[in-house]
């Protein structure tokens, strides 16, 4: 589904990510870990297309579609989801409104018909409960005064939403408690676990991994993949720390 | 005022003056709010011509006068507004502002509280992109007694284009002791973080700009009677400019 190549990014003339290569297959559910710097972000706005990350060589396709060819909105349509470490707050901008033009303009560009007004409702009530979010939250302005927690919670709303093939989580798991911990984990399930979807978890912690069990585990470290195993390795690191894993 | 007014004339400094021209001298409309009483107008321009509207408002003790300025016509347009409160008059400025190409709007306002305790409030939102010039030029004037004024001057203004220009002079001129006047101004682009948020959920880059500059044009028309239609209205210039 994801096939990165050799793939070097600068952020502001800073070489950031240096040759990473990694697949990701339909149905798979794969994490990335690694220190403070690593490059594990940038490899989510990267391949976001963030206005200044730069794309100094290598190839990145999503089921053979060239990611860098698209716009970040046409990467959205195309089934790439970015889930935010700290998604930005828009006053003034109802959620509701925002998800629900951002839907139907996917479904616009891949020729699908749009959802009416009670159809949106129906969808976006139904996600709303599978994260314990209330229906009210998402009449309020995009994010103004979520805890964290909330914010990744909606962050997950808004995954549930769109209907992704690929999504990408940046530390979804940071600023969260325990339980809430554990409603986005079985979020991330309920939505992306499935045969024709994929996942790409970038966490530091193990404690994610507890609930959304990866099926490989990465270390990223200085820009490129150092080390790939199974859901054991990230006991390894937890144990061990990167230094001693990733030398 | 009867000769076309030049650039040297403060209220006319930044002024389209060979589009004004054909339309000088332009008619003062008069409003007159008796005490107690209460009155509204939505001075919308939206047409393809120049225009230019010129408005005195006089409110008398304890009235009340809400006015809300669409200025977004495909043309040069200039709204001068002039009010004089009484005793506890309470007047409020709802004004909205979009212009692109080579276009310039502009919003001059003068509101004098010449009796005691009368509140002002005045919000401004213009939207500019090309080589558009959108002015604010607006003076609070506290006549010697009016103790217990409250004037306030919200201006902020959105610049789509780096060649887009927007003049704000908030002016506040006291006589009195024991007043509130306070005023705001600002002057930005839209946040490039909140552009990527939106359009990685898979909105085109116009349809976002659109959604946030809906909701801050927004913030001049809250609470106006027609809010929807001055909404919708400045919806379709928005879109017409994007």
């Amino acid at each position: 589904m994801l096939n990165i190549e050799n793939l070097s990014a600068t952020i502001a003339d800073k070489q950031i990510l240096k040759g990473l290569s990694l697949t990701i297959n339909a149905g798979e559910i794969h994490a990335i870990m690694g220190p403070n710097g690593a490059g594990k972000s940038t490899l989510g706005y990267t391949l976001g297309g963030r206005p200044g990350y730069e794309v100094t060589g290598g190839t990145a396709t999503l089921d053979g579609v060239d990611l860098f060819d698209l716009e970040p909105h046409e990467r959205a349509a195309a089934g790439l989801f970015l889930g935010f470490q700290y998604p930005v707050e828009i006053p003034g901008v109802s959620f509701v409104q925002f998800l629900r033009e951002s839907a139907n303009a996917q479904r616009k560009a891949r020729g699908e018909a749009p959802l009416s007004g009670g159809e949106f409702l129906k969808l976006a009530k139904e996600k709303a409960a599978l994260l314990r979010m209330d229906m009210d939250m998402l009449k309020r302005p995009v994010n103004v005064g979520f805890s964290g927690g909330e914010k990744k919670r909606a962050e997950m709303v808004q995954m549930g939403i769109l209907d992704p093939k690929l999504a990408i989580l940046d530390e979804t798991d940071s600023g969260l408690d325990i339980d809430a911990l554990r409603i986005c984990g079985e979020g991330i399930n309920a939505i992306m676990r499935k045969a024709d979807k994929a996942v790409l978890l970038i966490t530091h912690y193990q404690r994610l991994l507890d609930y959304v069990k990866p099926d490989f585990v990465h270390v990223l470290a200085g820009g490129r993949i150092v080390r790939t195993g199974g859901p054991e390795l990230a006991l390894e690191l937890e144990e061990h720390g990167y230094e001693a894993v990733a030398a | 005022m009867t000769t076309l007014p030049t650039r040297r004339d403060e209220a006319f400094r930044y002024a389209d003056l060979a589009a004004l021209e054909p339309l000088w001298p332009v008619s003062v409309q008069d409003i007159h709010v008796a005490a107690g009483e209460q009155g509204a107008l939505a001075v919308i321009l939206d047409g393809a011509n120049d225009a230019a509207r010129d408005i005195a408002i006089t409110l008398e003790d304890g009235a009340e006068f809400d006015l809300r300025v669409l200025n977004a016509g495909s043309g040069y347009g200039r709204v001068a507004v002039t009010v004089t409160l009484g005793k506890a008059a309470k007047f409020h400025l709802g004004a909205a502002q979009i212009a692109g190409g080579d276009q310039t709007v502009e919003i001059v306002t003068q509101v004098t509280h010449a009796e005691p305790d009368a509140v002002s409030t005045q919000v401004v939102r213009s939207v500019l992109g090309g080589h558009a010039t959108g002015t604010y030029l607006g003076k609070v004037a506290v006549a010697r007694g009016a103790i217990g004024t409250d004037g306030s001057q919200s201006i902020r203004a959105m610049l789509l284009d780096r060649t887009a220009t927007a003049n704000a002079r908030p002016e506040l001129e006291i006589y009195a002791d024991d007043v509130k006047c306070a005023h705001g101004c600002a002057v930005g682009e839209l946040d490039p973080q909140s552009l990527f948020y939106l359009a990685q959920r898979g909105l085109p880059p116009a349809e976002a700009k659109k959604l946030m500059l809906q909701a801050f044009i927004a913030e001049a028309f809250v609470g106006a009677a027609d809010e929807e239609a001055l909404t919708e209205t400045a919806l379709k210039a928005l879109e017409a400019m994007l």
